[in-house]
C-alpha cells in the first residue's frame, strides 16, 4: 500500500456476542486532513474507535476482523499504549485530566523530563529529579501552538472546561510523534466562542500535518473544517465523500435514514387529536439537574388522547424530561397535568395527580428486583392509593393474586405465576411488569421512557400494539421517550427532538428524514432554507 | 438426586452443614452422657430468650441499614424500663394488684418502649446521615451509648434497695436479681416438663407473638413501604416514598424491639444486667439472623426463627461437650468466641447473595 494515508481501516467487522454491531468499515486518513465520522447512537463509532486504540472490551469480547493500517504498516495495537506509541492521540468526551495537579504536570505526566541526581545514579532512572524548566518550557510551546494564554503553572481544578479542553489538546500535541488525533465530541462541552476557537486550533494542528478525527453530531462544524466524511448507520458506512461534494441536508438525511420497521398498523392514526384539542400536559420553562441528561428551558403542550414521542441523541437531555416531572431529579419550571400544578420538590406528587411513569432504568428505578411480580404490579398503586389492602389494612393477598393474573394474561407476561421473583424475568417481560404496574395504577398520564431498550422485536410489538390501543380505546395520553427514532415514527403523533436540553423541533412522523437528522443535529431547521 | 439437589439450595449450603454440626454435637453429647433432654430444654429456653432480640434485626435490615450491630441502644431503653419497674415495685404501687408480677412486666415493657422509641428515632436519625457505613457506624454507636451509660448507672437517682450498691448506698449493681419482680413470669406460664425437658410455654408464645406481629406489620402498606425503601431506594423514590423517614422507622422498630428483647431475656434469666454487660450483644444476635441466611441486604421472620434456634443450639451443646474433650481452661468462653465471631465473618463475606 502506498504511504499516501497516515491511518487505513479496511473491512472492519465486530461482533458483540453474535450481533453485528460494525460489518465491513473501511476508511482512511491523510496526514493533515481533517476527517469527520457522523452517526447517530449505536451507530458504531465509539466501537470503532475502540478498536483503533486497541482497548481491552475489544479482545475481551473474542477481537474483531480487518486490518488497522498506521502509515501503510498494519497495526496491532493490545492496548491504548501501543496506539500512543504509534503517534496516535485522543482528546476525550471527558476529561482525562488531574485537578490537584498544574498545567504543566498535566501535560507531562507520565513522560516528565528529568535530570540525574546522585541517587539515580544508584539506584536508576526513576530516582532522577524533575526538570522543571524544560517542562514548562515544552507546556509553552503546546499551549502556545493552541493560542492559549494562560500561565502554565495554574492548577487545573477550578479551570472553565473550554480551558481543559484544551489543556488535553495541549497534552496530546506535546507528544513528539502525534500523527493523528481524535476528537471525540470536543465542542459538546463548550461555549460558542470556545467552540470556534478550538475548530481553529484544528485547522492549524492540520496545518501543521497532524491527521484529525472529528466525531461530532454538530453537522454545521462538519461544514467548517472537515476536509472528507464518513456517515455510519447501524455499523455500515452508508456514505464516504468530500464535504464539498455534500450539503447538510444530505448528511442529515444519509445519518437518520428510513429504516422500515412497522409495529403499529396505520388506522391508528386517524384517533390522533387535533389541534383543538385539550391540552393535557402543558410545559414552561422546564430545567431538569439530572448528571448527563441536561434539560435547559423546555416547552411543550401535549394533547389530550395523544401519543407523542420525545426524541433525540443520547445525553441530549430527551431522557431528563420525564425524571424531571416525576420528581426524580431536581427540576424548576412549570409543568400542568389536567390543570393541575406538579410540585417538584413533593415526593410522588406526579403519581398522586394521576401521572404513571416507566422508567428507562428498569433494574434500578422500575422493578423490586427481589419481589414477586404480583407485588411490583400492585405496588404503587397501594401505596399511592391504598389499593389492595384488606381487613385491617393489611395486603390482601387474595386481590393481588387476582389482579396479577389477569395482567400476566392481559400482556401475555411469560412467567410460571405471580409468585415468581421479577429478578429472574427476562428484560422484554421484566418491562411488560413495569408496563402492568404503571397501567395498575389507572393513569390519566402514561410517560413511557425507553421502553423498548434491550427487549426482542415480539415483546416491542406486543408493547406499541398495547399502548396504541390503550390510546385508541380509553383515551389515554402518552409521552414516549426514546432514542430509537424508527420507533418513535412508527407510533406517535408527534414527536419532539431534543438537542442540547432544548427542544430544536416538532415534526410529524412522516416529516422527511432530513428534518430529523438536522433537528439532531442542532443545526434549526430555519437555518438551512 | 435432582430434588435433594434443589432442597439444599433453597435451604442454603451454610445452614445445611451448619445443622449438621448441630447434630454431630447432639451425638457427641449422648457419647459422654451429657443428658440429651436437659440439652434441648436448655436449647429451647435460649432460643425464647434471645429470638426477640434477633427479631430487632429484621425491620432494620428490611428497611436499608442493616444489620442493627447498635440494637445495645434498645437494651438499654430496656434495662431503663425494668429499672423503673423495680423502683415503682419497691415503692408499693403494686401490691395492690392481684399480680404483681405480671404488672411489674407490663410496666417494664411499656417504659422500655418508650425510651427505646425515643433512643431509637435518635439513632435513626443519625443513621441517615451515615449512609453506606451504617454497620461499622451503628457498633461504635452501640459501644458509645454503653459507655455513656457505664456513667449513668452510677447517676441515675434510682433508690430501690433491690438496685443499688448496698454498701455504698448509690450507684447501680452490676446484677441486680428480678426474683422480686417479674423474674420467670414468661417462662413459668403454662410451662411443663417432658421428662427431663423443661419447656418454657409462655416465653415462646411471648417470642411467637412478636414474630407474628412483625410479619403483619411487613403485610401493611407502611411495611411494604418500608421494605421497598430498603431493598431499592431510587424505586422507592419513583413511588413517592420518603426513603430516610422510613429508615428511621425501621431504625426505631428494631431498637423497640431490643427492648422488649431484654426484658424477655432478663425474665428468663433471673437478673438484670447492667454496665459492659450488653457491650457484645449486638454481635450475638447479628450472627444468629445471619445464620438463619437472611443477608445484610433481606431478613425474613424464617431467618431469625432457624438462625437464633442454630446458634443458641450449637453454643449451648458444645460448650459441655467441648469441656468433656478439654477439662483444663476456660475452653468454652474461647469456644463461644470463635464460633460467634468466625460466624460473622463468614455471613458478612456472603453477605450480598441473599439466601432463600
Amino acid at each position: 500500500m502506498s504511504e499516501e494515508f497516515v491511518l487505513e481501516l479496511e473491512n472492519i467487522s465486530k461482533e458483540y456476542s453474535g450481533n453485528p454491531v460494525l460489518k465491513n468499515v473501511s476508511l482512511s486518513v491523510k496526514p493533515g486532513e481533517i476527517y469527520a465520522l457522523i452517526g447517530e447512537n449505536g451507530a458504531g463509532k465509539s466501537t470503532l474507535m475502540n478498536i483503533l486504540f486497541g482497548m481491552s472490551v475489544i479482545h475481551e469480547t473474542g477481537g474483531f476482523t480487518g486490518k488497522v493500517k498506521i502509515g501503510g504498516q498494519e497495526a496491532k495495537f493490545t492496548s491504548p499504549a501501543d496506539a500512543m506509541l504509534a503517534g496516535i492521540g485522543m482528546v476525550h468526551q471527558e476529561f482525562m485530566l488531574i485537578p490537584g495537579f498544574t498545567i504543566v504536570e498535566n501535560i507531562k505526566v507520565g513522560r516528565e523530563e528529568t535530570l540525574p541526581t546522585i541517587a539515580s545514579r544508584v539506584f536508576g532512572k526513576s530516582l532522577e529529579r524533575l526538570d522543571t524548566e524544560r517542562m514548562a518550557a515544552d507546556a509553552r510551546k503546546a499551549l502556545d501552538a493552541i493560542g492559549m494564554d494562560i500561565n502554565e503553572f495554574t492548577r487545573v481544578a477550578g479551570l472553565p472546561v473550554g480551558y481543559m479542553q484544551f489543556v488535553e489538546i495541549a497534552r496530546e500535541i506535546d507528544k513528539e510523534n502525534l500523527k493523528l488525533l481524535v476528537f471525540d465530541e470536543p465542542t459538546a462541552v463548550l461555549t460558542e466562542s470556545e467552540a470556534e476557537q478550538l475548530l481553529s486550533v484544528m485547522q492549524s494542528l492540520s496545518d501543521k500535518g497532524i491527521a484529525i478525527i472529528f466525531i461530532t453530531h454538530r453537522l454545521s462544524e462538519v461544514m467548517a473544517v472537515a476536509r472528507r466524511m464518513t456517515v455510519l448507520r447501524d455499523g455500515e458506512v452508508v456514505a464516504s465523500k468530500p464535504i464539498a461534494q455534500t450539503d447538510v441536508v444530505e448528511i442529515a438525511e444519509l445519518m437518520v435514514g428510513r429504516r422500515i420497521e412497522k409495529l403499529v398498523d396505520d388506522e391508528s392514526r386517524s384517533v390522533a387529536p387535533d389541534e383543538n384539542a385539550e391540552i393535557a400536559v402543558k410545559v414552561r420553562d422546564l430545567f431538569v439537574d439530572m448528571p448527563g441528561e441536561m434539560v435547559k428551558g423546555v416547552d411543550l403542550d401535549i394533547r389530550k388522547g395523544e401519543i407523542f414521542g420525545i426524541g433525540g441523541l443520547a445525553g441530549q437531555g430527551k431522557v431528563g424530561i420525564p425524571n424531571g416531572i416525576m420528581g426524580m431529579s431536581p427540576a424548576s419550571g412549570t409543568v400542568e397535568v389536567f390543570g393541575e400544578k406538579v410540585t417538584f420538590s413533593k415526593l410522588g406528587d406526579a403519581l398522586s395527580k394521576g401521572v404513571s411513569f416507566v422508567s428507562e432504568d428498569r433494574r434500578g428505578v422500575g422493578l423490586l428486583i427481589g419481589e414477586s411480580i404480583a407485588h411490583n404490579i400492585i405496588f404503587n398503586t397501594m401505596t399511592v392509593k391504598g389499593g389492595f389492602l384488606g381487613l385491617g389494612k393489611i395486603i390482601s393477598h387474595h386481590q393481588v393474586r387476582a389482579h396479577a393474573q389477569s395482567m400476566i394474561e392481559l400482556l401475555d407476561i411469560r412467567c410460571v405465576g405471580g409468585s415468581q421473583r421479577v429478578g429472574s424475568l427476562s428484560g422484554g417481560n421484566q418491562q411488560k411488569v413495569c408496563l402492568a404496574a404503571a397501567l395498575t395504577l389507572k393513569p390519566r398520564l402514561l410517560i413511557v421512557s425507553e421502553p423498548t431498550r434491550g427487549i426482542d422485536i415480539g415483546a416491542k410489538k406486543l408493547i406499541m400494539e398495547y399502548l396504541t390501543k390503550l390510546r385508541n380505546e380509553e383515551g389515554l395520553t402518552i409521552i414516549m421517550v426514546s432514542s430509537e427514532l424508527a420507533e418513535l415514527r412508527s407510533v406517535c403523533d408527534r414527536i419532539a427532538i431534543v438537542s442540547e436540553g432544548k427542544v430544536s423541533s416538532i415534526l410529524p412522523p412522516e416529516a422527511p428524514d432530513a428534518d430529523f437528522g438536522l433537528a439532531m443535529s442542532a443545526v434549526g431547521s430555519k437555518e438551512v432554507e | 438426586m435432582d430434588s435433594i439437589k434443589r432442597a439444599v439450595n433453597s435451604f442454603g449450603l451454610p445452614r445445611v452443614i451448619i445443622l449438621a454440626f448441630f447434630v454431630f454435637l447432639l451425638g457427641m453429647a449422648a457419647f459422654y452422657d451429657l443428658g440429651i433432654p436437659a440439652l434441648l430444654g436448655d436449647v429451647i429456653r435460649r432460643w425464647g430468650m434471645f429470638g426477640i432480640l434477633v427479631l430487632a434485626m429484621v425491620p432494620a435490615i428490611q428497611s436499608g441499614i442493616g444489620p442493627n450491630f447498635g440494637v445495645s441502644i434498645g437494651i438499654i431503653g430496656g434495662l431503663l424500663g425494668s429499672l423503673i419497674s423495680i423502683e415503682m415495685r419497691d415503692m408499693g404501687y403494686f401490691e395492690a394488684t392481684a399480680n404483681p408480677e405480671v404488672v411489674s412486666v407490663i410496666i417494664a415493657l411499656i417504659f422500655a418502649i418508650v425510651f427505646a422509641g425515643i433512643f431509637g428515632f435518635l439513632y435513626g436519625l443519625l443513621l441517615n446521615r451515615v449512609k453506606g457505613s451504617e454497620m461499622v457506624v451503628s457498633t461504635y454507636v452501640g459501644f458509645s451509648m454503653v459507655a455513656l451509660f457505664n456513667i449513668m448507672w452510677l447517676l441515675l437517682p434510682f433508690r430501690s434497695g433491690t438496685s443499688i450498691w448496698p454498701i455504698a448506698g448509690e450507684g447501680l449493681r452490676t446484677t441486680i436479681s428480678l426474683a422480686d419482680d417479674f423474674g420467670g413470669v414468661f417462662n413459668d406460664l403454662l410451662a411443663f416438663e417432658l421428662g427431663d425437658m423443661s419447656v418454657p410455654t409462655g416465653l415462646l408464645l411471648v417470642f411467637f407473638l412478636c414474630c407474628f406481629l412483625v410479619w403483619l406489620f411487613t403485610q401493611s402498606r407502611i411495611g411494604m413501604m418500608m421494605r421497598a425503601a430498603g431493598s431499592n431506594p431510587n424505586f422507592a423514590r419513583a413511588a413517592g416514598i420518603n426513603v430516610n423517614k422510613m429508615r428511621v422507622l425501621g431504625t426505631t422498630l428494631s431498637t423497640i424491639l431490643g427492648g422488649i428483647g431484654i426484658v424477655a431475656f432478663a425474665q428468663s434469666f433471673g437478673f438484670l444486667q447492667l454496665y459492659n454487660a450488653p457491650l457484645m450483644m449486638g454481635f450475638t444476635v447479628v450472627a444468629s439472623v445471619l445464620v438463619g441466611g437472611a443477608s445484610v441486604v433481606n431478613a425474613r421472620i424464617f431467618n431469625v426463627l432457624l438462625g437464633t434456634f442454630l446458634f443458641q443450639g450449637i453454643l449451648t451443646v458444645a460448650i459441655p461437650v467441648a469441656n468433656q474433650m478439654v477439662p483444663e481452661g476456660n475452653l468454652s468462653e474461647i469456644l463461644r468466641m470463635i464460633i460467634s465471631n468466625g460466624i460473622i465473618l463468614y455471613a458478612l463475606s456472603k453477605s450480598r447473595e441473599a439466601t432463600r
